[in-house]
């Protein structure tokens, strides 16, 4: 058996799939998380049941791509049942799907959740009568504390066995007539839900007036002669107004509303201040930056940069000397900088001591210099200790990132940032997918599928490798250790995240400017209350992310740290036995890609090839660019020791042409599959010579830097003032067109 | 006295008299509540000025002063 979960977002759909399932799918509190359907498995009946979580949606109608995916799974796969999950403290709004999905031809159950929320606020809800009304069984719920979902399943189980005939609420409305005209006229040329599309029909719905071409021409007909006075003949709103009509009049003797309900909520009070005219950019700056400072910062409390202090916490030395390292083991390596690190920076030197005593274990006891012990210790250990090192760093990135999306913080930063982003073309909404790029691009491109425009959707898919993901953050992490000055490593790691916030937003308005018949993209997007986020949830989140990177690593990294090896072990005459590094088949292939990258600057001198080869290693992941330096020897393992002597505009020139180039081949694929097929190959060149530019240009800028610091501080000045005048005058040439 | 929806000062209440948007925007409208009869309430202006958010039938829904201009209301 099928059952397929439907309702709004936020309805607490997905923490009922993942408590039915047990299933580790991630639960975000802001529409559209569930981006495309998910199944799992319930087996606590006689018989296993299949559930498929469908895309939160508000309505059955076709204008965004999730819609599209629930209503084509209802009417074409035909569940067994439809389990429509309702938010039982925002009745009236569900309901409104409800209606719609009861003029489907299949079992439906009506599952009120969040029913905890609903006592503890005073409220009562009359489910006996809801079920009257409604006709189909109605029961309550609490997702969150797995209440009552033997019950639902029970009810469920029983439902599906039975048929259920279509049947809509608007049946005691005057212009039903109509409906009914168009219904049999369907049903005569064999329609399967000649009710559903019916109504459809009437409201003008784009996909049934395509797939229906034979009846449009009645259906127009019927619907001249309805005399309307109110609406003027316009069906789209007699039947919205007619669902929501019925909703009010039949619902509202459904809930009792407690004595003394609170007027302002919790909810609102924080609100208050989170969303507060002067003070809500200010503070979203902050929680941004201390999420980076937590996670990559070298000296958490600035106690270093203030004070010059170097703290070495005897405890923290001992309990390392405990676990078997020597003294300067965990002076030098453990607590290598001065000040206290954050604790991203200590799990990761805890991660790198781990991994290295894994390796130097297998090379004490592997003889020395046979081709299995370069294999294993050069290559697999090399590679493998390099990222692993930095997993604890991702997760704790992705934690934040989890907490911001559970708490319904991330809806108000789209709320804030909305008159913002729509100077760059882009509405409030596609801060979302674009800042879950941070995490990483796969998910992100996808969740651009809630944007409703096509235009935009593509944009923000061009825009999202540009915010760093967890897969870059060792780049930059390794390389703020080569940046001279490296206590100020999380400066550095920072700013490679301004900068691709600041090229995306110039690169987006550039777009604007040369797109033609531009439109903004609209805005109206329901703002849901905060919820604490739930620990379950982000441990579940933790869990599927951390999944996901030992699959990486176990597969495609290994594979290509495998192939890496090999390439750089060996010469083209590979039968007659290892060669030195500089003699390899790498070694040539990266001389070639070099030329390639010379004007850049990091790609001159006798390592540049080594540079090469690591930035077109990370199209396969991006990891790979650590890992692949690494073996080549361009650092230690864990990227704390760097053993290249680079000038900082090349460092730099480096991680930018690696921040901006063509994200992993995963990410390039979902860009593919995501994007209009005519905006797909524009981006492909834009990724391709956007890098090199901008990589270029920070690399002539940076050696005016070295020159002289006033140079550099000049030349980056008049680059700005000429962006932003050239953006000015080309703003005001196009309100003059639209003037006229 | 009717108004334009974007014209509401903060804590103004009304009921919703007419939608007068087309296309998409109509249909989304529609869908998210803002049909004729329904009672908006304006909660505040983001802090740049727009969009706005306003509640009804229960929740909160933010949309911009563009698509409010399109949304006439009888005030209370």
């Amino acid at each position: 058996m099928k059952f397929a979960l439907a309702g709004n977002p936020n309805c607490g759909k997905t923490t009922l799939f993942n408590s039915l399932t047990g299933a580790t799918a991630h639960v975000g509190n802001w529409p559209g998380v569930t981006v495309d359907k998910r199944e799992g498995q319930y087996r606590k009946l006689e018989e296993k049941v299949d559930i498929v979580d469908l895309p939160g949606i508000y309505s059955l109608s076709p204008y965004t791509p999730e819609e599209i995916i629930s209503r084509n799974y209802i009417l074409d796969e035909k569940p067994d049942c439809v389990i429509n999950v309702v938010d039982a403290t925002n009745l009236e709004r569900n309901l409104y799907l409800t209606t719609q999905l009861l003029e489907i031809k299949v079992p439906v159950v009506v599952c009120l959740n969040m029913m905890d929320l609903v006592k503890t606020s005073g409220r009562q809800i009359k489910s006996d009568e809801l079920e009257k009304v409604l006709g189909v069984k109605v029961v309550e719920i609490s997702a969150l504390k797995s209440e009552g979902l033997e019950n639902l399943m029970r009810i469920s189980y029983e439902e599906a066995k039975k048929e259920r005939e279509a049947k809509s609420v608007l049946v005691d409305f005057p212009f039903y007539k109509v409906v009914e005209q168009v219904e049999e006229e369907l049903e005569t040329k064999m329609v399967n839900n000649p009710l559903f599309h019916a109504i459809k029909l009437l409201e003008n719905d784009q996909v049934e007036v395509e797939s229906h071409p034979e009846v449009v021409k009645g259906v127009a007909q019927l619907k001249e002669k309805y005399e309307d006075k109110e609406f003027d003949g316009d069906f789209e709103a007699i039947v919205a107004d007619a669902r929501y009509r019925y909703i009010t009049k039949n619902f509202a003797s459904s809930i009792v509303k407690a004595e003394n309900e609170k007027v302002i909520t919790k909810s609102d009070k924080i609100d208050k201040v989170l969303t507060h005219r002067i003070w809500s950019i200010p503070i979203f700056l902050v929680i941004i930056f201390l999420v980076f400072h937590i996670v990559f910062s070298e000296d958490l409390f600035f106690l270093n940069a203030i004070f010059g202090l170097e703290i070495n916490n005897e405890a923290v030395i001992n309990f390392f000397t405990g676990m078997g390292a020597s003294f300067d083991e965990v002076t030098n390596e453990l607590i290598p900088l001065a000040g206290l690190p954050s604790p991203g920076v200590f799990l990761q030197s805890w991660m790198g001591f781990l991994t290295g005593g894994l390796k130097d274990l297998f090379n004490g006891f592997m003889p020395e210099g046979t081709w299995y012990t370069g294999f294993v210790v050069d290559g697999l250990l090399t590679g493998l200790d390099s990222i692993f090192s930095f997993l604890p760093q991702i997760l704790l990135l992705f934690l934040f990132i989890s907490i911001l999306e559970d708490s319904g913080y991330m809806a108000r930063v789209a709320f804030i940032m909305d008159r913002a982003f729509r100077k760059f073309g882009l509405s409030g909404k596609s801060f979302i997918p674009l800042f879950m790029g941070f995490g990483c691009s796969v998910p992100a491109m996808i969740a651009a599928r809630t944007l409703e425009n096509e235009k935009e959707r593509d944009m923000t898919i061009r825009l999202t490798p540009f915010f760093s993901c967890g897969a870059k953050a060792p780049i930059w992490a390794m390389l703020a250790v080569a940046v001279s000055g490296a206590v100020w490593g999380d400066i550095f790691v920072f700013f490679m995240y301004l900068l691709g916030i600041v090229v995306a937003i110039v690169a987006s308005i550039i777009m604007k400017i040369f797109s033609k018949n531009y439109e903004v993209p609209p805005f109206i997007m329901e703002l849901p209350a905060y919820h604490a986020p739930q620990f379950r949830n982000l441990m579940a989140h933790l869990w599927e992310k951390f999944k996901h990177f030992i699959y990486k690593a176990s597969t495609i990294i290994t594979a290509s740290i495998v192939l890496i090896w090999f390439l750089s072990s060996y010469g083209w005459a590979f039968w007659e036995g290892m060669v030195e590094i500089e003699d390899s088949m790498l070694a040539d292939v990266g001389r070639i890609f070099a030329y390639f990258f010379y004007p850049l600057g990091w790609s001159q001198g006798a390592d540049g090839w080594k540079f090469s080869v690591a930035s077109v290693t990370g199209l396969i992941a991006k990891e790979d660019v650590v890992t692949t330096m690494a073996q080549l020897g361009l650092c230690d393992e864990a990227g704390e020791t760097i053993l290249f002597n680079m000038t900082n505009s090349k460092i730099f020139a480096f991680a930018t042409y690696n921040l901006f180039t063509f994200p992993c081949f995963a990410a390039i694929a979902t860009a593919k599959s995501e994007s209009s097929k005519k905006a797909f190959p524009v981006t492909l060149l834009f990724w391709f010579f956007g890098s090199y530019v901008i990589s270029l240009i920070v690399y002539l800028v940076g050696l005016l830097f070295e020159v002289h610091l006033l140079l550099g501080l000049l030349v980056l000045a008049i680059i700005g003032c000429s962006i932003v005048l050239t953006g000015y005058l080309v703003s005001k040439r196009n309100q003059k067109k639209i003037l006229a | 006295m009717t108004k334009y929806l974007n014209e509401f000062a903060v804590g103004e209440v009304g009921k919703i008299v007419k939608v007068e948007a087309e296309g998409k925007i109509k249909r989304r409208l529609f869908d998210m509540g803002v049909t004729p009869g329904a009672e908006v309430r304006l909660v505040k202006f983001a802090p740049l000025g727009d969009p706005i958010e306003v509640n009804l039938r229960g929740y909160e829904l933010s949309l911009r002063k563009d698509e409010a201009s399109k949304v006439i209301v009888e005030v209370k």
